[in-house]
């Protein structure tokens, strides 16, 4: 762990009696019994405080912290969970500074507000960003909180603040023998105002940052007592089905069997929305059948409908169509010159490279629990990873001011970049129009087949490499182009004469020390609904920079991992975590070898740059009838610093799996504009028997800034296998998914 | 119709082939079991039918009428349940959670029948999917339970 930026002092020296700077803006009116305001801060609320200009997100103890009578620590979270551990990351970080056990907190999403907005002037939940963005602000946050404590105590117990300090959960004055629980001062320390600059603990007297703390959600999780978006209820709700347009962009016309329908068992009314019909009914099974029963006539979008799906869309002949670009595109990373060196290299190679779309998969179909209520507030009970653009974009399907739109954020049944704002890929503004039109609260469900039909989808691209050796074999000039459109551009504007980071990651700010270089991108517009997917353009780039690596090394007669250790030689960084995983799978062996088990294997080796985050991958594969066995794969993971190395473990496995899942198994296939796969069975994903066992190393170099973790085990994971695979069979795959591939090999 | 469900009996008036799923979910509230796919695909719904493994979204409600159901919210209330919940919890197994219900049941269907399951017999009861990939940790967790 790294020292911080922020003033450090020990744990049981506290600065002198008296105010530390304190401002009056942290000044905030008490709840009683509490550090803080109510539970339910209503939206309205944390609105108009968004016009008092004085708010510095992450500031504010009242917004986060309630010290409950019995201590314990209610502590809303800027960031959504959903698996990847980040409410008990952040009560360590919190209870760290605060001196409360993290198992004392019980965690909320916030609602939206400016208290809340830590993601670079925003708020969302991804880019592997929650710690590494809020670290510093929640640690300061938890300080603030402890010192109004121990002011609070002072004044109850008539000594100086300087005679007191803490342990876990109370203050404790030495000399007197005196403590006060947390709990017993919580009001009068929320009357006191919050100091702008405070004392951290020392990094080296932490008890729980940088451990393996628990996760507090665990035991619920095992229980079946979470409740996901999908299991809200409020009184008098309906229940809601849709049908979608088969394509974007179409809309409902006539419904041929409507009165058949209307009839159906516990069917309340029938529904046409943009873009879809809804049935409202008594349970969603019913409501479900009816309106898959609904013969409805689509019309054909109308001219100039944005995104509208053309109705002989295929992804295969699109993706013919990337693959024949052969233009070079809008330069995005240019070192030394490419074409030079190039054009006098002893040896030139080339490759084009591509992969599919994919779906998110989330195992919690996508919902939304919707109430009108008297007051002219919308209530929503939504999965999203973004509650404040969540709520401006409800604001506008309800025509209401956005302070009227209440979010309760749920926790998320898997997300991986499934729940940010998307154009047409939510159920919410269906559930608002629906919960209008009936009068009462309606909870949406969409199934699995209209989620296939609607998710937004990790965009497909291709990617041309060439590459210039010299006559001892090592890369002197590497030149690429990837093909296609990436989603920031999409999502947030993209400018014609400008690349869009998202569709060259992994391929441009690669750590190699090759001499020429250049990156570039051409532009495609994508047919399809693009969006985030874990790891986002990392997800496909680094397969195709770091499998074409392993081409570099093999024309060149290198061994992969000794060529990528000499481009690294002026990077420690990057040799130390190289070597890691080597030491940690036991020594490099490429194979192929005989197993003990007599199956003959091989192995691959990876390194990916994501998300400020430094990982290098290996990978040990068999062919069993043909098809890739992965047997291990060996992780070391460099993020800087650390909170919780258990969830580090947990999420780099789980990022292996689901890495592994695209590369072996994952493609969207559209014919005729619409998407083949409508579920599970003609989509399948990594099942139990497919996964392999997972090594993880972590490397804390002290590196800032501190990196993110819920995505970058997965970039590493297609390359390192489709190395091994070319090892054992002599076939280098150039396009994913491998279940494409015959493999004939070895055992094979 | 008449169904059993963690020892209680409660009246359901609903069509037939209503799947079992839906009955928990909408009429009797119980909201611990899962909808993930509905075609059987993943096993978020698996609760248990007389001690077996059963995905309740392919399942008609009127073919378990007069059976013995068992769901998520009565799994402390069995002795192999809260081995197998209290071998989650010590291994950490669940990341979103949301397929966790089904795999602690299809578990413990596993290891009532099988109190000492071989590898192959994990691997063949423990088959639904898990989109955060806590596959190993599963497996982890199923054989300390059995050892428990």
């Amino acid at each position: 762990m790294n020292e911080m930026t922020t003033t450090e002092l020990g744990a049981t020296t506290l600065p002198a009696d008296g105010p530390l700077n304190l401002s009056r803006r942290g000044f905030l009116g008490a709840a009683a019994g509490a550090l803080i305001l109510g539970v339910n801060l209503p939206a309205g609320r944390a609105r108009a405080q968004a016009a008092v200009p004085a708010i510095v997100p992450g500031t504010r103890v009242s917004a986060f912290l309630e010290i409950r009578p019995d201590s314990t620590v209610l502590f809303r979270s800027a960031f959504i969970e959903g698996g990847q551990g980040i409410f008990t990351a952040m009560a360590q970080i919190v209870g760290e500074e605060l001196d409360v056990d993290p198992t004392h907190f019980v965690i909320e999403c916030a609602p939206p507000g400016p208290d809340y907005l830590l993601t670079g002037g925003g708020r969302f939940t991804g880019g592997s960003m929650s710690v590494r963005m809020s670290y510093d602000a929640m640690r300061k946050l938890g300080a603030s909180g402890r010192h109004m404590l121990l002011q609070a105590a002072a004044t109850q117990l008539n000594v100086p603040i300087s005679e007191l300090t803490t342990e876990p959960g109370r203050v404790v004055h030495a000399a007197s023998g005196q403590a006060r629980p947390y709990g017993e001062i919580a009001e009068a320390a929320a009357a006191l105002p919050v100091p702008t600059d405070v004392v951290l603990r020392k990094i080296s007297d932490f008890r729980w940052i940088g451990k393996s703390v628990p996760r507090l959600d665990v035991r619920d999780k095992s229980t079946g007592k979470i409740n996901y978006s999908i299991d809200q209820k409020v009184d008098g709700m309906l229940l809601a089905a849709v049908q979608h347009s088969p394509r974007l962009g179409g809309e409902p016309g006539a419904l041929a069997n409507e009165a058949e329908v209307k009839a159906m068992p516990g069917v309340h009314s029938i529904h046409r929305l943009p873009g879809a019909v809804a049935v409202l009914a008594d349970s969603w099974w019913r409501a479900r059948r009816a309106v898959e029963t609904l013969q409805v006539t689509w019309s054909e979008p109308a001219a100039g409908t944005a995104h509208a799906m053309p109705a002989d869309f295929s992804s295969e002949a699109h993706m013919e169509k990337l693959k024949a670009i052969s233009e070079e595109g809008v330069a995005f990373e240019t070192v030394g010159d490419a074409a030079a060196a190039l054009g006098s290299a002893a040896t030139v190679i080339e490759a084009t490279y591509d992969a599919p779309y994919l779906v998110h998969g989330q195992l919690e179909p996508p919902s939304a629990l919707v109430r009108w209520n008297e007051d002219g507030t919308l209530e929503m009970w939504i999965p999203n990873q973004a509650p404040d653009m969540f709520q401006g974009d409800a604001a506008k399907v309800a025509g209401i001011a956005p302070e009227k739109v209440i979010v309760h954020s749920q926790i998320l049944g898997g997300f991986f970049g499934r729940h940010f704002l998307y154009p047409a890929s939510n159920p919410y503004p269906q559930a608002i129009l629906l919960s209008k039109a009936a009068g009462r609260p309606v909870k949406l469900i969409w199934s699995r087949e209209e989620e296939f039909l609607r998710d937004t989808l990790r965009p497909m691209a291709a990617a041309r490499f060439r590459a210039g050796l010299d006559a001892s074999g090592l890369p002197v000039a590497l030149s690429a182009v990837t093909i296609g459109e990436g989603p920031v551009g999409r999502l947030f504007g993209r400018q014609p004469d400008k690349v869009d980071g998202s569709t060259v990651e992994g391929i441009a700010g690669k750590v190699y020390a090759i001499p020429n270089r250049r990156v570039g991108q051409f532009h495609v517009d994508d047919p399809a609904m693009i969006g985030f997917w874990r790891s986002v353009g990392h997800s496909m780039n680094d397969f195709f920079y770091e499998t074409f690596f392993d081409e570099m090394a093999d024309a060149g007669k290198q061994d992969p991992f000794e060529l990528r250790l000499s481009l690294l030689a002026e990077s420690p960084r990057h040799r130390t975590l190289l070597q890691a995983v080597v030491d940690l799978s036991w020594g490099w062996k490429r194979g192929p070898f005989t197993a003990d088990d007599g199956t003959v294997r091989a192995r691959g080796i990876a390194m990916a740059s994501p998300f400020a985050t430094e990982v290098a991958t290996i990978a040990e594969v068999s062919l069993r009838d043909g098809e890739i066995v992965v047997h291990d794969v060996w992780v070391a993971i460099d993020p800087g610093s650390i909170v919780n190395p258990a969830v580090i473990d947990s999420q780099v496995a789980s990022a292996v799996a689901l890495g592994l899942s695209s590369a072996l198994l994952e493609q969207v296939v559209y014919v005729g504009g619409v998407p083949q796969a409508r579920n599970y069975d003609g989509y399948p994903i990594l099942p139990p028997e497919r996964m392999p066992r997972v090594h993880v190393r972590i490397v804390e170099s002290g590196a800032m800034p501190m990196g993110g973790i819920g995505e970058p085990g997965l970039p590493g994971v297609p390359p390192a296998v489709a190395n091994a695979v070319a090892v054992l069979t002599g076939q280098r795959v150039r396009s994913l998914p491998m279940s494409k591939t015959v493999f004939k090999g070895l055992n094979g | 119709m008449e169904l059993t469900i963690n020892g209680s009996k409660h009246q359901v008036d609903i069509e037939a082939d209503t799947p079992l799923l839906w009955v928990l979910r909408d009429e009797l509230g119980m909201t611990g079991t899962k909808y993930g796919c509905g075609l059987a695909q993943c096993g978020a719904c698996t609760v248990l039918v007389d001690g077996q493994a059963t995905r309740s979204c392919v399942t008609p409600v009127e073919s378990v009428a007069g059976t013995s159901i068992v769901t998520i919210e009565a799994i402390a209330d069995d002795p192999v349940g809260q081995k197998v919940v209290e071998a989650w919890v010590s291994n950490q197994v669940p990341q979103c959670g949301y397929c966790q219900s089904g795999q602690v049941m299809a578990a413990t269907a596993l290891l009532k029948q099988s109190p000492q399951p071989t590898e192959e017999d994990i691997a063949g009861a423990m088959v639904n999917l898990c989109r955060c990939g806590t596959y190993n940790a599963i497996a982890a967790a199923v054989r300390q339970a059995a050892q428990a």
